[in-house]
């Protein structure tokens, strides 16, 4: 448990230190789990042992938002007078890029001739 | 005995009521989400969210006070981030099968929610710096920030933006797919990932893994794309 969560957090690390030194514009933690992934890929025992504690991480992703959700609501006079109109802009735009992004998806699946698993 | 007051004191100083608030807003959030037998709407973070938020207000607490304690949830988006290996790995023959599909919808997907997050705002009125602050909503928190700063952006209004959008994708996501009859779950998943970044990452991983495991590798490569194409896109609103 211990050693895992020190893999994970190493791998933050050095994501954080690589993306800094090279001025990146992709977050640290992205380029850490870029390089967590090869190591899986190089050491698949690696990845026998820290993926029960990755899955522990993950299943609980919704919580690690509320922090900042939390702060939105407290805030909510940033949004300022245009709020009604990012509103809309927000619901509508989400709705059309998962619609148009999903039915890309599955378009393009069907013209490879590639199904996936279906709920 | 200590007064009321006086515990209260000592306990707002530390962080550990804000921690304990955090995880108990979250419990009933999800005990919520479960009892009405997993409907969208009922989302754990807005549910959590609305709690604290108003216990905050009722106690006169500042959010920066909140956040002390609260930051240590905070900290962990970092660890669970590199923890996208996990599920990358595991579903990395789903994920070596399906890498036209992804490409394509990736584009479709990231341009559709810029370009249209700016055509409906500016069709209502909103201009200049919010409209900066807007073009990168759908990409996760710290870089859409870095993107609202060089477009000129407020960085305090992109964070609310970005916060709302994936609470949106995260509510939506399910009744839209299955209005569309979408059932592959690499196509859901990948979908609300790139248009709700981590939130609707987090929805996708309730769910089903795949769809996480796609939601994650969305949320990633639309952080990528558009912090290439939103200046160009927003020049065209300018």
């Amino acid at each position: 448990m211990i050693l895992n969560l020190a893999v994970i957090l190493g791998f933050q690390l050095i994501g954080e230190v690589i993306a800094r030194a090279a001025n990146l514009p992709v977050p640290g933690p992205v380029i850490g789990m870029a390089l967590l992934l090869a190591a899986f890929l190089i050491r698949p025992a690696l990845a026998q042992r820290v993926l029960p504690t990755s899955q522990g991480i993950l299943q609980h992703l919704s919580l690690l938002f509320v922090p900042a959700g939390v702060g939105v609501i407290s805030h909510a006079d940033a949004l300022g007078q245009s709020g009604v109109a990012l509103m809309a802009a927000l619901v509508g735009s989400t709705i059309l890029a998962l619609a148009a992004g999903a039915l890309t998806f599955v378009g393009l699946a069907r013209l490879t001739g590639n199904k996936g698993d279906s709920p | 005995m200590t007064d009321l007051p006086d515990i209260w004191s000592y306990l707002s100083q530390g962080p550990l009521l804000w921690l304990t608030a955090t995880l108990i807003a979250y419990l009933i959030g999800d005990g919520a989400y479960r009892m009405s037998r997993q409907n969208p709407l009922v989302n754990p973070v807005l549910v959590a969210m609305l709690l604290l938020a108003a216990v905050l207000w009722a106690t006169q607490t500042p959010y920066a006070t909140y956040f002390e304690g609260a930051q240590f949830v905070h900290f962990m988006l970092g660890p669970a981030t590199v923890a996208l290996a996990g599920p990358l790995y595991s579903n990395l023959h789903h994920v070596r099968r399906a890498v036209i599909p992804m490409v394509g919808a990736l584009i479709v997907g990231s341009g559709t929610a810029v370009v249209s997050a700016l055509w409906i705002a500016q069709a209502l009125g909103v201009e200049g710096a919010t409209l900066a602050s807007l073009a990168p909503k759908s990409t996760t928190a710290p870089v859409a920030i870095g993107i609202a700063e060089q477009l000129g952006g407020l960085p305090t209004l992109t964070a609310a933006l970005v916060i709302l959008t994936g609470i949106i994708g995260a509510v939506v996501v399910t009744p839209l797919m299955n209005t569309l009859r979408i059932r592959d779950w690499r196509a859901r998943g990948f979908a609300v990932g790139t248009a709700a970044h981590g939130i609707g990452t987090a929805r996708a991983f309730q769910v089903n893994e795949t769809a996480g495991a796609f939601a994650g590798i969305g949320m990633g490569l639309n952080a990528l794309l558009t912090a290439l194409i939103a200046p160009y896109v927003l020049g065209l609103f300018q």
